[in-house]
């Protein structure tokens, strides 16, 4: 797959001016057929309650909220509101479980629960997958690939360390938190619920956890998972609710520890919020994350690195490699590439087994993006996008784009955008490189682009992220920490050094 | 004859500046009216002009080889037990320390220096990790400093092995630091001072402002070039308060040692970085 990609962007590249006249179907002898994936896996239900002590609960106060299909527009079910109220009934449940079974059920046990569970997630993939693409929007390709494996991977990466933990601080006691108050975001909805809730089982803790409003399904799904793996009731507790409950969650006063993904303004209110408690904190916030192109990079990798970079999962992407820096005597060929390249972006139905690129996650974060790119073409920054991209009538969807020439002081190049937008700029000089991915108040990740290993290393070394690439973006796995420096948050997610956000450790 | 007394001044970016404001407060020799030294009372300016050479001085510092700081940090050690006496001598007749006590302080401050030291090159191989991932990538997780950090010093009851240890531990693994010393413990800083400046120790990764510390830590923990932070012998609420203020550019405020020696008084001061390389041909 990789490699056709590959060819395409090779052949494009000649046939570039065609590609940008709207022709780049016709410039090929063949076209992708719909290949949909089928949504009768599903048993959906109309209404979707709170999990609670092992049980699905109505919410108290009898409110829900729809779900939508942001790639058909359409309503997939109803999803309860938990009140303050609901909060603290799961508050509870996850203290009783935590005080009268999990604190006392042994790491080996703890483990083969997290097994069991990682064992039916990939059982039911397949189901999960599709559940994920209707509520995102995210093409099924990924979520099939790329979601859905890494989260059950998780868990079977965590089971093993419930009963090792002796060995992650050597000489050192470790011991549990408590309750892990934990909020999620909608970008990777079950990958995310994966790397809040494995951690922190197979360490001991027990668990409420939000789902974001607008993808909490695979999240519930994960509950019934949970269920048929038998773990103890309360162990694990899911709330759905918008902002309200997430906040209810973090300043419950029985929660010990507190877990958020997200944008960095809300991290900042909760590390306010929590700051006069003793609270354990991590933050998984955002990023303006540096893709570095080497004139002696293998273009046609680094162009599809880029691509990968921002393009992928719509762009929503914490880490996405959004500020792409090319050396200056590569740029224009680099840019040629990209646009002949990004001309073969297929946007469109997320169900479709060929689709590259989904639907924007909602009508708010579309409307969003938008803004964003109005105002930077009001700056007269060359723009380019994939203008013979036909986009569904239906549901909100975007072409992917970048602006040319942005400048340090270019709010284009300065603030998360969470979608398919890039910024482009030059350098000439290694140090030039390094000075401006430096230069963001973010910290999250980064991106090396050279067919010369020490000048990879010796570039990862001077940045200032905490996930740096070579030759590669956008890697994720269970045994990799994960998490920035500066306002990217705090703490990592991932391999060993993820178990220290879940204990406390004497 | 008349003994020549030592003006006692800041230390920052490897120079003894007097405070821009003019300002100082006197200590006082233990239970006497009889004055040890006009110390300068720091100021917000003086702040930040040690947050800015501090920043200057970090790449040098963190790119010096572990190695070459773990001699450095050494040598300090060397350097304080050659200023015993003086050390010694203040802490008798200021804290009023017996000379026990004071010897035990010096040895605590040395021990802390050689612990530390001897991890500047190690701390790396026990935090770091190489990570087997699913796919063709050589991927490992390396701690790195986490920057400038504020180290706030006011303890009523001065222990210089306790100071000397967070400083160590701050800057073993490439931290540069700024420290506000209160009153009480500022009455070392010209030994002290004189210690760092004379171990090949890089102006700017140590810096001392002697002041009242309650008038500089809002302007601290809210200083978008410190990085993170730790405080001891900071009430528990100014400490929430202090969080709060910090948030601004997500500093990471961390708790102060709970023991002189241990490792993680390093790594709460450092970062892991994640680095992915393709492996391939």
């Amino acid at each position: 797959m990789m490699n056709t990609e590959t060819e395409i962007a090779k052949n494009s590249l000649a046939k570039e001016s065609l590609a940008k006249q709207g022709q780049a179907k016709s410039g090929f002898n063949f076209d992708y057929s719909p290949a949909p994936e089928s949504t009768d896996i599903l048993k959906l239900k109309k209404k979707y309650d709170l999990f609670i002590g092992g049980k699905f609960v109505a919410p108290t106060e009898g409110k829900y909220f729809k779900t939508t299909n942001p790639a058909t527009e359409q309503t997939i079910a109803e999803v309860a509101e938990a009140s303050a109220a609901d909060v603290d009934l799961a508050v509870q449940a996850a203290r009783k479980a935590y005080e009268k079974v999990w604190s006392k059920t042994s790491g080996a046990e703890r483990g083969r629960y997290l097994f069991r569970i990682a064992r039916i997630m990939q059982e039911r993939a397949r189901e999960l997958a599709v559940l994920e693409t209707i509520d995102n929007g995210k093409p099924i390709k990924e979520t099939r690939d790329v979601d859905i494996p890494l989260a059950a991977n998780h868990f079977f990466y965590y089971a093993g360390w419930a009963d090792k933990l002796d060995y992650a601080y050597p000489g050192k006691q470790v011991s549990p938190l408590g309750v892990a108050g934990q909020v999620i975001p909608w970008n990777f909805p079950l990958l995310m619920a994966a790397w809040k809730i494995a951690p922190a089982l197979a360490t001991g803790n027990t668990v409420v956890l939000k789902p974001a409003e607008t993808t909490p399904l695979t999240a519930l799904l994960l509950a019934e998972i949970i269920q048929q793996a038998g773990l103890p009731e309360g162990v694990v507790n899911i709330v759905t609710g918008f902002g309200p409950t997430g906040a209810e969650i973090v300043n419950h006063k029985d929660v010990n520890k507190v877990a958020f993904t997200g944008s960095t303004e809300v991290g900042k209110i909760i590390a306010r919020s929590t700051a006069g408690t003793n609270k354990k904190l991590t933050l998984e916030l955002g990023g303006k994350s540096a893709n570095i192109v080497y004139e002696d990079a293998a273009i046609d990798q680094a162009v599809e690195g880029i691509v990968n970079g921002i393009y992928f999962n719509q762009g929503h992407v914490c880490c996405a490699g959004s500020r792409l820096l090319v050396e200056e005597s590569v740029a224009s060929e680099v840019l040629s590439a990209l646009r002949a390249r990004m001309a073969n972006i297929r946007v469109g139905d997320p169900l479709d087994k060929n689709t590259d690129m989904g639907a924007i996650n909602s009508a708010g974060e579309l409307s969003k993006i938008n803004c964003i790119v109005d105002r930077a073409k009001e700056d007269n920054l060359e723009f380019f996008e994939a203008s013979a991209t036909e986009l569904p009538t239906k549901g909100y969807f975007r072409k992917p784009c970048y602006f040319n020439n942005v400048s340090a002081s270019d709010a284009i190049f300065r603030k998360e955008v969470f979608g398919p937008v890039l910024s482009v700029t030059t350098f000439r000089t290694p140090q030039e490189a390094i000075q401006k991915a430096n230069d963001t108040n973010y910290g999250l990740a980064a991106g090396v682009w050279s067919e010369k290993a020490s000048k990879v290393q010796m570039t990862a070394r001077h940045l200032k992220a905490g996930v740096v690439w070579g030759n590669t973006y956008n890697k994720l796995d269970p045994a990799s920490p994960f998490g920035g420096y500066f306002e990217s948050g705090w703490g990592r997610e991932g391999g060993r050094h993820g178990l220290y956000a879940y204990l406390e450790v004497k | 004859m008349l003994q020549v007394s030592k003006t006692i001044k800041l230390f920052i970016g490897g120079k003894f500046p007097r405070t821009e404001s003019g300002r100082s407060f006197p200590i006082h020799f233990k239970d006497s009216e009889q004055i040890y030294a006009n110390i300068c009372q720091g100021s917000r300016k003086d702040m930040r002009n040690a947050v800015e050479v501090a920043k200057a001085a970090l790449p040098s510092w963190s790119g010096y080889t572990a190695f070459l700081r773990s001699q450095i940090l050494y040598r300090m050690a060397e350097m304080l037990e050659g200023k015993r006496l003086e050390v010694t001598s203040i802490l008798e007749s200021v804290q009023g320390f017996d000379s026990k006590q004071a010897n035990t302080n010096v040895d605590e401050a040395i021990s802390a220096l050689l612990y530390y030291a001897g991890f500047a090159d190690k701390y790396a191989q026990v935090m770091g990790s190489m990570n087997p991932v699913s796919g063709p990538f050589h991927n490992f997780t390396v701690p790195e400093p986490v920057g400038v950090v504020g180290l706030v010093y006011d303890e009523d009851e001065f222990s210089l092995g306790q100071l000397m240890a967070e400083l160590s531990a701050i800057i073993c693994s490439g931290n540069t630091t700024v420290v506000l010393l209160n009153p009480q413990a500022s009455c070392v800083l010209a030994p002290i001072a004189e210690v760092f400046a004379t171990s090949d120790l890089p102006g700017g990764v140590i810096n001392l402002i002697s002041c009242h510390v309650g008038e500089l830590l809002g302007h601290f923990s809210r200083h978008m070039e410190v990085n993170s932070m730790t405080c001891m012998g900071v009430e528990q609420e100014e400490l929430y308060e202090l969080k709060q203020q910090a948030v601004e550019n997500m500093k990471r405020v961390v708790p102060a040692q709970k023991e002189k020696h241990s490792l993680e008084n390093i790594t709460k001061f450092t970062e892991y970085k994640t680095i992915w390389h393709t492996v391939g041909v």
